[in-house]
């Protein structure tokens, strides 16, 4: 079990985090939009996440924070 | 639970203006990573370029200074030269170092000032709408080269690590990817071995950073790591042109 936190005011839906995790548990969410009118992501298996910390070492925003 | 990543002290809070999927980010936090990790982030300076990274001064967590186009070098070069003991650096796209900046980045190179360069190449110009840079690829479509950069009329990339590995000044040279997580891993220690290198006075030392630019490269941020592997990296080879890996 780890955690991965999204800071959704930062984050544009680019996709890199979702593209990069080895899980494949990284989603956008197309029902959610931020105030800049992006599509964030978020982990979507907490319970299946190993903390590699893939999605945060490619998000251009440094959105992501990655806890075990 | 314990924190296995967040964002580091030497980036600030505020926002980063990038496109979505522009690579910059990445960049930016592997910079401030490596001076962080190294102990020399506090004290650091940094010269911040004309282009899309134009307020990479807000970004960073340490002293920074605004540079006019191409002129990172000599501004560095400045402040170095006062300051012996401070890790000064550029962050410069590649119409700053490899266009206008040419004669500042060479001359600096040659006179082995003690600075780090991180050479952001995005083979366009980012900032001013997608035109053709000297690093735009053979055939690349850009605003200016609508149907492709046509060597015969506009001449050959320009290999900036090659060039300037040859000049007696430089000592540690390294060209590095950010398309994908082990790329990105490989391209800080890239950084990291170059601030080290300068802190220990060897000379002028530089990393060229390929980089994407999903907006004017008319393609989405999947899209466009996908195309600076398949493209840019052929054209652009991934390596070590001076001095030793630490
Ligand atoms: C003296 C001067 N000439 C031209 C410009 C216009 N200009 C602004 S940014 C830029 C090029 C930016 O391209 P690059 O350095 O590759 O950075 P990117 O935006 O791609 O990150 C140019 C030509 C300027 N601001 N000042
Ligand atoms: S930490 Fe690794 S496994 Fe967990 S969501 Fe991020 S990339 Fe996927
Ligand atoms: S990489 Fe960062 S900005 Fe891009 S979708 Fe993921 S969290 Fe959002
Ligand atoms: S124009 Fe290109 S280089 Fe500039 S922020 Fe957008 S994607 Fe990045």
């Amino acid at each position: 079990m780890a955690s991965v936190t999204v800071n959704e005011e930062l984050c544009k839906g680019c996709g890199l985090c979702v593209d990069a995790c080895p899980k494949n548990i990284m989603r956008l969410d197309s029902a959610k939009i931020n105030q800049k009118g992006y599509h964030t992501a978020h982990c979507a298996e907490p319970e299946n996440c190993i903390a590699c910390a893939f999605c945060a070492t490619m998000c251009p925003e440094v959105a992501i924070t990655v806890e075990k | 639970m314990a924190v296995v990543f967040e964002k580091t002290e030497l980036l600030t809070d505020l926002p980063m203006h990038y496109c979505p999927g522009c690579t910059h980010g990445i960049i930016h936090r592997i910079v401030a990573e490596a001076l962080d990790e190294l102990g020399i982030g506090k004290t650091a300076v940094g010269v911040a370029p004309v282009g899309c990274a134009v307020f990479a001064y807000d970004y960073f967590n340490c002293d920074m200074m605004e540079a006019a186009h191409g002129r990172a070098p000599a501004v560095a070069t400045g402040i170095k030269r006062v300051c012996p003991d401070k890790c000064v650096f550029t962050y410069q796209g590649d119409g700053d170092l490899a266009s206008i900046g040419t004669a500042e980045i060479v001359h600096a190179a040659t006179r082995g000032e003690k600075i780090t360069a991180i050479f952001v190449n995005n083979a366009i110009y980012g900032m001013t709408g997608g035109q053709m840079a000297p690093t735009t690829l053979p055939g690349q479509v850009t605003t200016t080269s609508p149907n492709g950069r046509d060597v015969e009329h506009c001449g050959y990339p320009v290999p900036m690590c090659e060039m300037l590995a040859t000049l007696s000044g430089s000592a540690y040279i390294q060209r590095v990817s950010v398309h994908d997580v082990k790329h990105v891993k490989a391209a800080k220690k890239a950084i990291k071995n170059a601030f080290a290198a300068q802190m220990e006075n060897k000379g002028f030392t530089m990393i060229e950073v390929l980089s994407t630019c999903p907006t004017n490269w008319g393609l989405s941020p999947l899209e466009a790591v996908q195309w600076l592997k398949d493209n840019m990296i052929p054209a652009y080879p991934l390596g070590v042109f001076k001095g030793a890996e630490a």
